[in-house]
């Protein structure tokens, strides 16, 4: 249909040229009628062209409606909306979809206030999954998420559109722990059989044996994942997440959360104390490079914005209550910078190059075949770097990483560092692990933030956990009540020993 | 004009606006004309994003049955008769350790049950060249501690993860052949590691290899005990310098 209107316009417009030519001749006896003439259907020419767009636009397959809108305002009511388009963010949308399947019945809005990513943790991400954890929560989670990862096209393939490809690594971690820290890596290692992660413990001999690249040095002790384990793509997993969200019905939208309107209600405990509750009832998205915003009435929020959570929770009044009550306890998570340095050296370890953790805390992995690799390491909590903004210190890795580098592999003695970047982790203070639930007096807010270092990995297992939390009332295949908030009001902290 | 009357077919039909922004998060590439009539029902209706998981669901079905766990037989028979069944099942062949004899299916996918009575041997070599198996069906392999030799020629559900599981074998494994896999990628055969007994190891023609030459001298290296079939070393090299 769309060729013959083409067709159609395109004869009128002949027509009115072939009008224009016939004045040509008629120029010399009289220049102002072919002026006025020629206004006319240039006239003539601009309408048709304005006719023709409007048509085009209102055919199938463009985004053109007859109300005028600023592009990408979020609607004005939906039921569900997610702060935060990171990894996390996306896996619970794709998670709620799932679980209802209707298009309309469940309206999930997601917004994001950076469209093209440049801060968020997840692309910045050294893309690791592991089961080497202590906890028995954050084992099950990674098994979860390496069985997701595993059948990923099952999951997020989506028509017409390319399989998804993780280019996934599967190299296993290798952690070493000195003699002070053997006994922690026993420890592990029994709770990780326990749940099923296939997991080896090496004397420093046999890890000579089976990495000679290896300087073991002080080594007492080394566990080294054999399956389920390696490295993997990180803007592969988030894009796909996004696309499938997407084709489900999740609405997207590119602007920023800058507050909440909450309703207040009074309640009394059991014990006749008197307790504050809010609920939020709107969120104001502001749209961004404008000074638009819209009210978004909602009946959940779920707060998934990585490093910048912190803030997120403060808008809705958390930690600035009285001081005796749960809502003066502000969420402990906060942006920690965290560099990643690129290096080259051929000599290095070849495709046998494991996801290597020293004691020290440097850790190293291959980038590719061409004798790449990336490293990094966790500064002291008194040294931790500004995170105003995302510069990469370089001194501190000719202080703090090479040399302990240069000392468990030899061969890079003599490496070059190619390049490098900084990311947030969004770090959770009160003990480094992952906050998911219900905050208790906010009761319509949840969290899935504070993964300080692991989130990447964690997010396929997480977003189905929070999207129970909401649909089920409860959490079904994982129970990660443990991760909840009141830990955090209960000086209860969940120590999670291997943190990178 | 054109506004009143698509107000107008709005208002009466509602199918149009669904149709108007139906595409709207397709704009990347254009959709064959039954991939655009499904997504444009996808907007409309969610219960086509079932029908497309059912047609995967029964796409992948053959692929599925082939590779379930045999727990029944497990518990019944034994390990050994269990991983014997599932090969034969999936149209593959064995030899038990100490025998000469192999086991096979016939053109038909018959096979004889003489494998029953005998739930202590254990396996010794497995053929399951141009098979359906996946990383499900290796399960069923898992227990067979003696295995030495495991062919894979041409399968095509063979993937990474069906490699990263391999090192179950890693204490008898000696020869393993992946040539013709086409979903295999390097990721994949850094999981090899695992397998220090392994001494004849073929990755030739592997389709998604990008550089095969350079990965070739890679395994060698991971592996310096094991006599390594793939690629002619300068294949893929030559692309690698010029980006
Ligand atoms: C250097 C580094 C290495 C890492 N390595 C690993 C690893 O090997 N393995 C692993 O599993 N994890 C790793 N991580 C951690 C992992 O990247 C994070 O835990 C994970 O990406 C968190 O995902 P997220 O979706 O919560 O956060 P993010 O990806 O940061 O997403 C949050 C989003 O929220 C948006 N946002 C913030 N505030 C607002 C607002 N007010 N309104 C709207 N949107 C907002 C932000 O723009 C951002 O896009 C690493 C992190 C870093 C920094």
């Amino acid at each position: 249909m769309y060729r013959w209107h083409k067709i159609w316009f395109n004869v009128r417009i002949c027509k009115a040229s072939s009008l224009l030519k016939s004045n040509n001749c008629s120029r010399s006896f009289s220049t102002g009628r072919y002026v006025r003439k020629d206004h006319i259907t240039q006239d003539l020419e601009k309408q048709f062209k304005e006719l023709r767009d409007k048509v085009t636009a209102a055919l199938p397959g463009s985004d053109w409606s007859p109300i005028k809108l600023t592009h990408g305002l979020p609607p004005e009511r939906v039921d569900i909306v997610i702060v935060g388009g990171g990894v996390i963010g996306w896996s619970i949308a794709y998670w709620l979809k799932n679980k209802v399947m209707s298009r309309d019945s469940l309206r999930v809005l997601l917004v994001e206030k950076d469209p093209t990513y440049s801060q968020a943790s997840t692309v910045l991400s050294a893309g690791g999954i592991r089961q080497q954890f202590s906890l028995k929560e954050n084992v099950q989670l990674s098994l979860a998420s390496a069985n997701f990862l595993k059948n990923i096209n099952e999951h997020l393939g989506v028509v017409n559109e390319d399989p998804i490809d993780l280019q996934f690594n599967h190299s296993g971690y290798l952690f070493l722990a000195s003699q002070a820290s053997a006994h922690i890596i026993e420890e592990n290692y029994v709770i990780q059989k326990e749940q099923g992660a296939k997991v080896m413990l090496l004397s420093p001999s046999k890890l000579k044996e089976r990495f000679p690249c290896l300087n073991t040095d002080g080594v007492a002790l080394a566990s080294l994942g054999l399956e389920n384990e390696g490295w993997f793509d990180p803007w592969t997993l988030l894009n796909a997440f996004r696309r499938k969200a997407m084709s489900m019905g999740v609405y997207q939208c590119f602007g920023e959360v800058t507050g909440f309107r909450c309703s207040t209600q009074n309640a009394e405990t059991m014990d006749g104390d008197l307790l504050n509750i809010r609920r939020i009832k709107h969120v104001n998205v502001q749209m961004a490079n404008s000074l638009e915003y819209q009210p978004v009435e909602c009946a959940i929020v779920v707060n998934a914005a990585g490093a910048g959570s912190g803030k997120i929770a403060e808008m809705a009044g958390i930690g600035h209550g009285p001081k005796t009550s749960m809502m003066s306890i502000p969420l402990p998570v906060e942006p920690r910078k965290r560099f990643i340095y690129v290096v080259h050296c051929p000599e290095g370890p070849g495709l046998e190059c494991p996801f290597l953790i020293d004691y020290s805390g440097v850790y190293l992995r291959r980038e590719g075949l061409g004798g790449n690799y990336i490293t990094g390491m966790s500064p002291e909590e008194n040294e931790e770097p500004d995170c105003s903004n995302l510069d990469v210190d370089h001194d501190f890795f000719q202080e703090k990483v090479w040399p302990h580098l240069a000392h468990r592999v030899p061969a890079f003695e003599g490496l070059k560092v190619t390049g490098s970047w900084a990311g947030f982790y969004d770090y959770n203070t009160f003990d480094q692990n992952g906050i998911v639930g219900l905050h208790p007096l906010v009761n319509n807010m949840y969290f899935a933030t504070g993964f300080s270092g692991h989130g990447l990995q964690h997010s396929p297992a997480v977003g189905r956990a929070v999207a129970e939390l909401i649909l089920d009332g409860g959490f079904k295949t994982i129970d990660l009540s443990a991760f909840d908030f009141r830990r955090v009001f209960n000086l209860e902290p969940m120590l999670e020993s291997n943190i990178v | 004009m054109a506004t009143s009357m698509l107000f107008q077919m709005r208002r009466y039909c509602p199918l149009v606006p669904c149709l108007t922004v139906a595409r709207r998060h397709y704009a990347s590439k254009p959709p064959s004309v039954f991939n655009k009539f499904l997504l444009q029902f996808n907007q409309r209706f969610l219960e086509v994003e079932y029908l497309i998981r059912l047609g995967n669901w029964f796409k992948t079905r053959d692929v599925r049955r082939k590779n379930v766990f045999y727990v029944y037989a497990q518990k019944k028979y034994g390990v050994n008769v269990a991983a014997a069944y599932c090969i034969l099942k999936l149209g593959g062949g064995f030899r038990f350790a100490g025998q000469t004899q192999w086991f096979r299916s016939d053109t038909k996918g018959k096979f004889s049950f003489d494998f029953v009575n005998t739930p202590d041997c254990t396996i010794e070599e497995i053929d399951l060249s141009s098979t359906l198996i996946n990383h499900d069906g290796l399960h069923n392999l898992t227990s067979q501690h003696n295995l030495r030799s495991l062919h894979l020629q041409g399968c095509p559900e063979v993937d990474d993860w069906f490699l990263s599981r391999l090192h179950v074998f890693g204490e008898s494994l000696q020869e393993l052949n992946l040539s013709h896999c086409p979903r295999i990628t390097v990721g994949g055969l850094a999981a090899l590691q695992h397998l220090r007994k392994l001494q004849k190891l073929d990755i030739s023609s592997l389709p998604r290899l990008q550089n095969p030459g350079l990965v070739h001298i890679l395994v060698e290296e991971m592996l310096p005990h094991c006599t390594v079939t793939g690629a002619e070393y300068d294949q893929g090299l030559q692309i690698q310098t010029d980006n």
